[in-house]
């Protein structure tokens, strides 16, 4: 069907080119902001596609727990833990469990290739893919930790925090999510292993530490949401210490950019096999 | 513009697990030696299986050789495989990176990822979704869309953000003839006003008869053949293909027939036969007289296809390769 000799290109076509030593220019090179935002934007716009139905489980389940828990515990420094975990479940569910799965199914379908053919920073690709997943945590967030105030009749003053711990604690599971799916071996592996971050982080998270037994204790300071869930906690009394609240906060910064550092390493190791 | 040099990959052997049977060590690419001249349609044609998508991998910096070496437009590849990004576009057989993305988000994110501003990526994105037809689906998601309309939509983000090189890993499937056809003139536009080369991955026999200038035939990994279509068709000119077709069984027991039993391919009722001509016609005319013929749904008489070339050359796979 084509109808074009090859001979009668531009340039000459088939001669020029195989002697000249000279490497030809390459194409640009899509600038590291440029690009995380491309990915950003285009992640985001899969909510609108897939609907991430997910979110709304999310949420209701959140909201579940703190209606079960509410018989449970007596009010207090137990029901501040409650909200704070269940507020924070909703990030853990989202940028932990399901950013595993998709990155696990990306990598095992093939889909990383169009990424890793693109000349785009794989800082790019893991950032913006976590930035869009801890995204969709906000609504459910907000709604769950607003719910959770009602029913405890907790304060709602200072709700504004959510918007620290929501990015910062995105960016600690988000990265840690991503790390998972890009890693584990197979989807399934990818798939059980955020199942089991987002177990943990129930359990570990809405629970009220004082009834826990000293192993259980330590597993839960090495959970990198549990840190959002105690500077969120915190708030809620009538003087937060605030220099504790961003003691934890950074915990969580720290544990972000060091897991969405890793996630990028295995981005790259996943592109190029 | 491309030069292959003995590039060799072996998958090691894997061991067997529960359920999963021990592979043997596969190479995948055996010394491969490959030029590809710029502004020309180049096609790597082979069964599954023959190591075309390793190949390519390779050359896009996918997948590192164990051995030998890859330049194209004068840089090495294989030592710096960030620079393949730079200087071809790759379509490769899964679109599950863009399937939740809008044909034209799609479109765009690519042109932006491929290093353009926003306004040029949306400019060369709507040049494109027109030029290809899609205007009218660019806002539906791809995963919605047919087959053969998805796959048109992955060739559109391939085209934004210009490269001199498109590497092509089996671009029309499942395409009807119109979207073939804006494949094809797309790319002849690209070849005839800016010089673009095209490596095509396909198993299709007739669309590699007619879209390329040159043709690699890939068998186990290894380049068995590689010459113009009609270059490697002489190779075979000397034979006719026949085909018979029985109503229901063979009719072995006229003699003639079952002398040429163990010259055929056997494909439940389809027997094909590659024969001189002379030899052929006397096949024809005792089929089509006689007690055969009462045997006989159809037959056809054909002069070689490159699948013909591929089975000559010695190609190990019986089917795999398609014509149609």
């Amino acid at each position: 069907m084509s109808v074009v000799p090859a001979d009668v290109l531009p340039g000459g076509a088939l001669a020029v080119g195989e002697t000249a030593p000279e490497p030809a220019g390459l194409g640009p090179r899509a600038r590291l902001w440029p690009s995380l935002a491309a990915v950003y934007r285009a992640q985001l716009s899969r909510a609108r596609v897939a609907r991430i139905p997910l979110l709304f489980v999310a949420t209701f389940q959140s909201v579940g727990i703190m209606i079960l828990m509410r018989g449970v515990v007596d009010g207090g420094g137990e029901a501040q833990a409650v909200v704070a975990g269940s507020s924070v479940l909703v990030v853990a569910f989202v940028a932990l469990n399901l950013l595993a799965q998709y990155f696990g199914q990306l990598r095992a379908s093939g889909g990383l290739d169009h990424y890793a053919t693109l000349p785009v920073p794989p800082a790019a690709v893991v950032l913006g893919a976590a930035g869009a997943y801890a995204s969709f945590t906000v609504p459910g967030t907000v709604v769950t930790a607003v719910f959770g105030c009602v029913l405890f009749g907790l304060p709602l003053a200072h709700l504004w925090v959510l918007a620290a711990v929501i990015p910062l604690a995105g960016a600690a599971l988000a990265g840690l999510g991503a790390a998972l799916g890009l890693l584990a071996p197979r989807p399934e592996t990818a798939t059980l292993l955020g199942q089991l971050g987002m177990s943990a982080a129930l359990l570990l998270g809405v629970l009220p530490a004082e009834r826990m037994p000293e192993a259980v204790r330590l597993a839960r300071d090495l959970l990198p949401s549990t840190y959002g869930v105690e500077a969120f906690a915190r708030t809620f009394g009538p003087h937060p210490d605030w220099a504790r609240v961003l003691g934890d906060l950074a915990v969580c910064g720290g544990v972000g950019v060091i897991s969405l550092a890793v996630a990028t390493w295995a981005y790259r190791r996943a592109a190029v096999r | 513009m491309c030069a292959v040099r003995g590039l060799t990959k072996t998958y090691p052997a894997a061991r067997g697990r529960r359920g999963v049977p021990a592979t043997p060590e596969i190479r995948a690419t055996d010394d491969v030696r490959l030029d590809i001249r710029r502004g020309e349609i180049f096609g790597l044609l082979g069964p599954n299986g023959a190591g075309k998508s390793t190949l390519v991998r390779q050359l896009t910096g996918l997948m590192r050789p164990d051995r030998g070496s890859v330049e194209i437009l004068g840089h090495d590849v294989v030592r710096h495989p960030e620079r393949a990004s730079r200087i071809l576009a790759y379509l490769g057989q899964e679109s599950t990176a863009l399937d939740e993305l809008t044909v034209s988000l799609a479109a765009e994110t690519t042109g932006r990822l491929r290093g353009l501003d926003v306004r040029r990526a949306r400019a060369e994105r709507d040049a494109v979704l027109e030029e290809l037809g899609l205007t009218p689906i660019a806002g539906r998601p791809l995963k919605k869309l047919s087959g053969g309309q998805r796959r048109l939509a992955c060739f559109a983000a391939a085209l934004v953000g210009e490269r001199p090189l498109l590497v092509l890993d089996e671009p029309t499937t499942g395409m009807d003839p119109v979207a073939r056809r804006a494949v094809w003139s797309a790319v002849d536009r690209r070849r005839a006003e800016r010089g673009t080369t095209v490596l095509l991955v396909t198993h299709n026999v007739i669309e590699a008869e007619t879209v390329l200038d040159r043709v690699a035939v890939l068998d186990r990994g290894r380049v068995i053949a590689c010459d113009t279509p009609t270059g490697l068709k002489e190779q075979v000119a000397g034979e006719v293909r026949v085909e018979l077709v029985w109503r229901e069984a063979a009719p072995l027991h006229v003699p003639e027939v079952a002398a040429l039993r163990d010259r055929v391919v056997e494909s439940g009722r389809r027997w094909t036969l590659r024969l001189a001509p002379e030899e052929a016609r006397t096949v024809v005319a005792t089929v089509t007289g006689g007690a055969a013929f009462a045997a006989l749904d159809d037959f056809t008489l054909a002069t070689p296809s490159l699948e013909d070339v591929y089975l000559a050359l010695g190609g190990a796979a019986r089917q795999g390769l398609v014509k149609a």
